[in-house]
Order: C-alpha cells, then structure tokens, then sequence
C-alpha cells in the first residue's frame, strides 16, 4: 500500500531466557493507513507487544528485529532516544487501558493534556490552555473548565479515558495505537468511547491501531481485522467478513463471546493455549 | 418450588453529606434452587448494594432476607452454617485475593476457621476442581495469570460446600477467551455441587447465557423483573438506558 502510515515487515520480538531467546512475537508484518485496524487475540498472543515495539517502549532486554519498521518514512529503527521523544506525542500516542494507572494523580488534568503541546509546540500558556479546553470539549467531557482543573481522582473512568483520548490527540497525531481502551470500562462506556474513536480518527484523518481481545466488539468499529495467536498473525480480513472467518481459531474467538442464544450450552475454548499451567 | 432465597422490600441507605443516601429502595424477588438468578443494570444502579447485603457484608438495611429458610436479621453477622450456605466470587482477581499469601494459605484459612482437618489434601482438591494443578499452592497470587487467579477465588468460595454463590461480575476483568473458560467451569460446578447462583452483571451477553431469571435494576429499584423470554430482548442498550430512566426514588448527584 503506497499510503500507508506504518509499515511493518518481519517482526520479531524475543525475550532472553535460560534457555535462550524465546520469540513471542514472530515475523509479523502489518501495514496501517489512515483507517482503523484491529489487532485481536487473547492473553499472550504478542498484540501489545507488537502495539509497544511499534512506539520504542519495549524494555531494553527484549530483542526487537524487523526487515522495515517505517512510519512516515522515517526508519523506526535507526531512532535515537531525541529521535523518539520528538515523535511520540506528535507523530504517534498511545492510549492505554486504565486511566487509573496511565494519569498522573499529582498532576491536575490541564497540565497532562498540555504536556504534548508543552513539549512540542511554541504555544504561549493561554493559547494551550485554550486548546486542551477545546480538546476536553471535543471529547464530550461536559463543563471543560472543571475538568480542566481536577485532578485524576475526581474523575470517573469514562471520564479518565476521555481525558486519556484528548491529552493524546491533542497534538493531532498520524497515528494513535490504543491498547485496549476500553476494558477497564463498562460496557455502554466502552461502545462510547470507541464510537467517539472512531469518529476523530475520521475527523483528523489518523490511522488507529486498536488492539484488543473481544473480537465482536472491535469488528463494530474497525475498517481491517488481524488475528494474532501466540505470536503469529493467523488471519487477516475486512470486519465486515468476520463472520464468515476461514480458520477455527478466529471462528472461535468470534464464538467464545456469551450471549442468549449459548445458553445452557458450554462456550467454545482453546485447549492448547500456552498458558501456563 | 423451592424457595432458595426471597428478598422483600429491601432497602438500604447510607449517610451521606447532607440527609442519607438511599442506594436500594423497596428490591423484592425471589429465587427458586438450582437457578441461575440475574441482577442486571448499568454502574451505580445499586446491584452489587443487594448482594453485598445478601452476603452478609453490610449489614445495614431493612427488609427482609431469607436464606434457605433462615432469616437474616439487619445489624447482625450471619452465623452457623447459614454462613458457610453463602459464599461470594469478587469482581477483581487482583484484588481479593492476599497478595502477600500463598494460594495454600488463602485456600486453607476457611477451612481453619471452621475447624477442619487435613487441610493440605483439601486445598490440592479444591484447586484440582477448578482447573489447577495442586503444584500452585505454593505461589503467590501475582505468579497467576487473571483467570487463574479467578479460578482460586471460585476455589476458596466452593471449600465450605455452599449452597448459595453470589457471583459479583466474575468475569468482568477477564479477556473474552477466559470469561468463556470460567462461565463454563461456573456452569459446571453448579451441576456437580447443586448450587444456586445470583449473578450481577451489566454484561447483557453473559446475562443471557448464564441466568434463567432476573431482575432488571434502575437507581436502586427494580425496574422489569425478566423471564427467559424477555432476557432474549435484553440489549446492551437497554442495559444502559436503564441509566436514563427517570425514577420517582431516584436521589443521585
């Protein structure tokens, strides 16, 4: 794809252990336009992994090798830290899963949605002020000002999320990887959330890797699907096809969420996962 | 029919910075043995308030509880083997779990208190009858994944035999693939150990699986009591316009 925001070729990420490197993400490639992809897969499978090596954020004693790692044209590998901290939060963010744990709670929420726009425009404090108010409004937090002026704990988590989802897009990144957005929330607030996802990344013209474990859910919202599992893409499609998935393992995860229709039945489970036991 | 727990006119309040907050006014349902009994609603909707109070873990309400026949009396401890007929399954496998304690210990410590002998050869049981190799007593929590973790808590709750298992969204920190492994390993239990269950949950999916009957719950009232026909019209939308609903006792912020 020649439009492609991120393109990934050959990635493999491995962790050193006594028995040598054991690879947990294994040669994956995977391209990113201005669209939404979901990444799906359960526990282990090597999605957020492949969501971290994407931002430089593994820690150092895991392997990362990929034959291109491109984002922009610029080479993802050669990058030094300067190299890095001028790209996050401007080129790329990253919404992760728990606001509770992602937010600072000594930090009122103005200055976190400011941070970006701190580190990597010239700005002056009004001007910034007045565009994190504009971002709080934009991501449907009633009454911005107070918002503005909380701190994390006065927050619910529906509320953390949005202030999440405004501090990274703030800056009007190309492309945003949300891990899990929304599974420390309900389930009404998790179909708000990534509505409202889904509708920015439409209104700025982003790309939004999604990564995910509830394949019904992200096939709602997403443009592309990949599965992993243990490490591997096994199959790629359209969502709108996810029902008519080729391998069992994607018919399966596709299954395995509960629903009127399975009860009294026993839901569908992998046996040969590779947890461990 | 048997009864297995009725629930009447129950209400609860708690003191709050101006008058008391009413969190639960007026509940009444009953829930037949060997059920699958659903609480249902969106966040703040008090259903965790009811079970928590059928638990026996507040104690401050007024109504009336019965039990397998035992009324519980408001203000008191449940005693006796009404104590050991319920046992409760927590939202978070993170946190109810003793994250200082062995599983052997946090496994065994029931088992002590009510005074029962060989401990050890009870605990291997019990994590074998939930999935686990007897080899993870000797861990410590944070050595689990999250639904082993889950499946420990279902073994401590399942140690004193109950009758009764309140299940407080057991799956709800779970991946999808997980929450499919416990719902089944929960469905199969009931079975063997002939339990009822009351299952709170704002999942309309795992609701439809899981439960017979239910009751649908708005700002601390009931707001439609549910059969099997009309949980198959339960939607997750419904769920949460129950949210919105606009409801005579409703005293909110």
């Amino acid at each position: 794809m020649t439009d492609a925001l991120l393109t990934v070729e050959d990635l493999t990420i491995s962790f050193p252990s006594d028995n040598g490197p054991v690879p947990v993400v294994k040669s994956i490639s995977l391209t990113v336009a201005r669209e939404i992809v979901a990444v799906v897969g359960e526990s282990g499978s090597g999605k957020s992994l492949t969501g971290r090596a994407i931002m430089g954020l593994l820690p150092c004693r895991a392997h990362v090798r990929a034959s291109r790692m491109l984002f922009e044209g610029i080479d993802l590998q050669t990058l030094g830290p300067a190299g890095w901290n001028g790209l996050r939060g401007s080129g790329m963010g990253l919404i992760l899963q728990d606001p509770k744990f992602s937010l600072n709670p000594a930090h009122r929420v103005g200055r976190q949605v400011e941070e970006a726009l701190l580190l990597h425009t010239k700005l002056s404090a009004r001007e910034r002020k007045q565009r994190a108010l504009d971002m709080l409004a934009r991501v449907g937090l009633p009454d911005p000002e107070r918002v503005y002026a909380s701190y994390p704990a006065a927050l619910s988590g529906g509320m953390g999320q949005r202030v999440m989802i405004a501090a990274m897009l703030i800056n009007r990144p190309m492309l945003i990887i949300a891990d899990e957005p929304t599974s420390a929330l309900d389930r009404g607030l998790q179909d708000q959330v990534l509505t409202l996802l889904r509708s920015l990344t439409e209104e700025f013209g982003m790309g939004l890797l999604l990564i995910s474990h509830d394949l019904q859910q992200v096939s709602r919202y997403a443009d592309r699907v990949i599965v992993m599992r243990q490490g591997e893409i096994v199959e790629r499609l359209p969502a709108s096809e996810l029902a008519q998935a080729q391998t069992a393992y994607t018919r399966g995860l596709w299954a395995a969420r509960p629903s009127f229709a399975t009860y009294g039945t026993r839901l569908p489970v992998f046996e040969d996962s590779g947890r461990p036991s | 029919m048997t009864s297995a727990v009725s629930v009447e006119q129950l209400s609860i309040s708690f003191p709050s910075a101006k008058t008391r907050f009413t969190a639960v006014s007026d509940v009444t349902f009953s829930v037949e043995e060997g059920q699958t009994f659903g609480l249902i609603g969106p966040s703040g909707c008090g259903k965790t308030t009811v079970l928590r109070a059928i638990a026996g873990l507040n104690t401050g309400w007024t109504g009336l509880i019965d039990i397998f026949g035992a009324k519980l009396e408001p203000g008191r401890k449940i005693t006796g083997d009404t104590r050991r007929n319920i046992q409760m399954v927590f939202q978070d496998p993170y946190s109810s779990l003793h994250p200082r304690h062995r599983i052997a210990h946090i496994l065994g410590e029931p088992l002590k208190v009510h005074g029962a002998e060989g401990i050890d050869a009870a605990v291997g049981i019990a994590l074998d009858r939930v999935g686990l190799s007897p080899a993870l007593a000797g861990r410590y929590p944070h050595q689990l994944s999250g639904g082993q973790r889950q499946r420990v808590a279902i073994a401590r709750a399942l140690l004193l035999k109950p009758k009764l298992l309140l299940l407080d969204e057991p799956t709800s920190a779970l991946d999808v693939t997980v929450q499919a492994e416990i719902l089944n390993l929960l469905n199969d239990l009931k079975a063997s150990h002939r339990m009822t269950f009351i299952l709170v949950s704002h999942d309309a999916g795992v609701i439809g699986h899981m439960c017979d009957r239910g009751v649908l719950m708005s700002h601390g009232r009931i707001a439609r009591a549910l059969d099997r026909a009309a949980l198959s019209e339960l939607t997750e939308d419904a769920v949460e316009a129950a949210a919105w609903d606009e409801t005579p006792g409703y005293r909110g912020n």
